[in-house]
């Protein structure tokens, strides 16, 4: 088994950036669904 | 990225009903000769398409190798050791994070010439993206700085300068939300916006300009000081980070008209009422 140092640091580093990412990308997918109810279609075809 | 309507605009300091100009940044709706999809097809309840599906997917796909490479497959370094791998995230966000200072930057510019609001939508979600990926990279870089310089946090000229990005980002994004009318609040922003590309370059210049903790350009040199599986980790990094910031840039865009059209939607609404209180009552009531 090869000894890795700093593991926390590595963890956390990784673990926060991957837990702002998601939590973005999940709050900008639910605010988009949202808002399309209110919008009506012809102003929110994508290409 | 843009929709594919010639829909309506609520550009500049217009309040009323107008709906004469394109909806996207980069002009008038072009239909499916450009790529778009069908005036006659569905409009998804959602901001994404088949495109950001693809692109989604390889996103997710390069994270994983990224994965792979960073924590298992790459070597430690023999000055860092193993917080080598926390350096595989965190310059892709710096790198990002000046991407998404770019395009606030040269959307503001497009709006305050254009005025067409998928403009403002662009600089917003550059900003906003930005902003994350300074939030990201202030993190990763703390937490690099400590078992390496024995500090979280040190004044020096990168991080400060880092910091003050960031807390000018933050000032745009509140700049954005103010409760005034929607031209005049975007025209101010982008002259705000205007500015993040010169801080950006200060960031990016400041190890060479002042004396730094901060470590040199690694990279960007004709002998880079990474190689073999490092540099492909690092490579991956800026694949994965860049997919990632392409995929939530083109949903932030759309999530910006969306918030464009909800906005003028509330407006005329507003109008509608007000014009229906001043309608004299009929004779006889």
């Amino acid at each position: 088994m090869i000894a890795v140092t700093h593991v926390g640091y590595i963890a956390a580093g990784w673990a926060g950036t991957a837990a702002v990412l998601g939590a973005y990308a999940v709050w900008v997918l639910r605010r988009g669904r949202a808002l399309s109810r209110r919008v009506p279609p012809e102003e929110r075809r994508w290409s | 990225m843009t929709p594919t309507t010639s829909s309506t605009t609520s550009s500049a300091s217009s309040t009323s009903a107008a709906r004469p100009e394109p909806p996207g940044p980069t002009g008038p709706a072009r239909g499916p000769a450009a790529g778009g999809a069908s005036p006659t097809s569905p409009a998804p309840p959602h901001t994404g398409s088949r495109g950001t599906r693809v692109l989604g997917g390889a996103a997710l796909a390069s994270l994983a190798l990224l994965v792979l490479y960073g924590l298992v497959v790459s070597p430690a370094d023999a000055e860092m050791a193993d917080s080598v791998r926390l350096m595989y995230v965190h310059v892709p966000a710096a790198t990002f994070m000046y991407a998404g200072c770019v395009i606030a930057t040269v959307a503001s510019a497009f709006w305050l010439r254009r005025r067409t609001p998928g403009w403002d939508a662009l600089a917003g979600a550059g900003a906003e993206i930005g902003l994350v990926f300074a939030a990201i990279t202030l993190g990763t870089g703390s937490l690099w700085g400590r078992p390496t310089w024995g500090t979280y946090w040190t004044w020096d000229a990168r991080l400060t300068s880092t910091a003050l990005l960031a807390a000018m980002l933050l000032g745009y994004l509140a700049l954005r939300r103010l409760d005034v009318d929607p031209g005049a609040r975007s025209s101010r922003a982008a002259v705000l916006g205007l500015l993040l590309l010169p801080n950006a370059i200060v960031v990016n210049r400041s190890v060479e300009w002042w004396r730094s903790l901060h470590q040199q350009s690694t990279l960007v040199r004709l002998d880079p000081t990474i190689e073999g599986d490092m540099l492909v980790a690092l490579m991956l990094g800026f694949l994965a980070i860049g997919l990632v910031f392409c995929w939530l840039l083109v949903h932030r865009f759309r999530l910006g008209w969306l918030e464009h059209q909800s906005e003028r939607l509330d407006l005329d609404a507003a109008l509608a009422a007000r014009r229906a209180e001043a309608v004299p009552p009929a004779e006889g009531t």
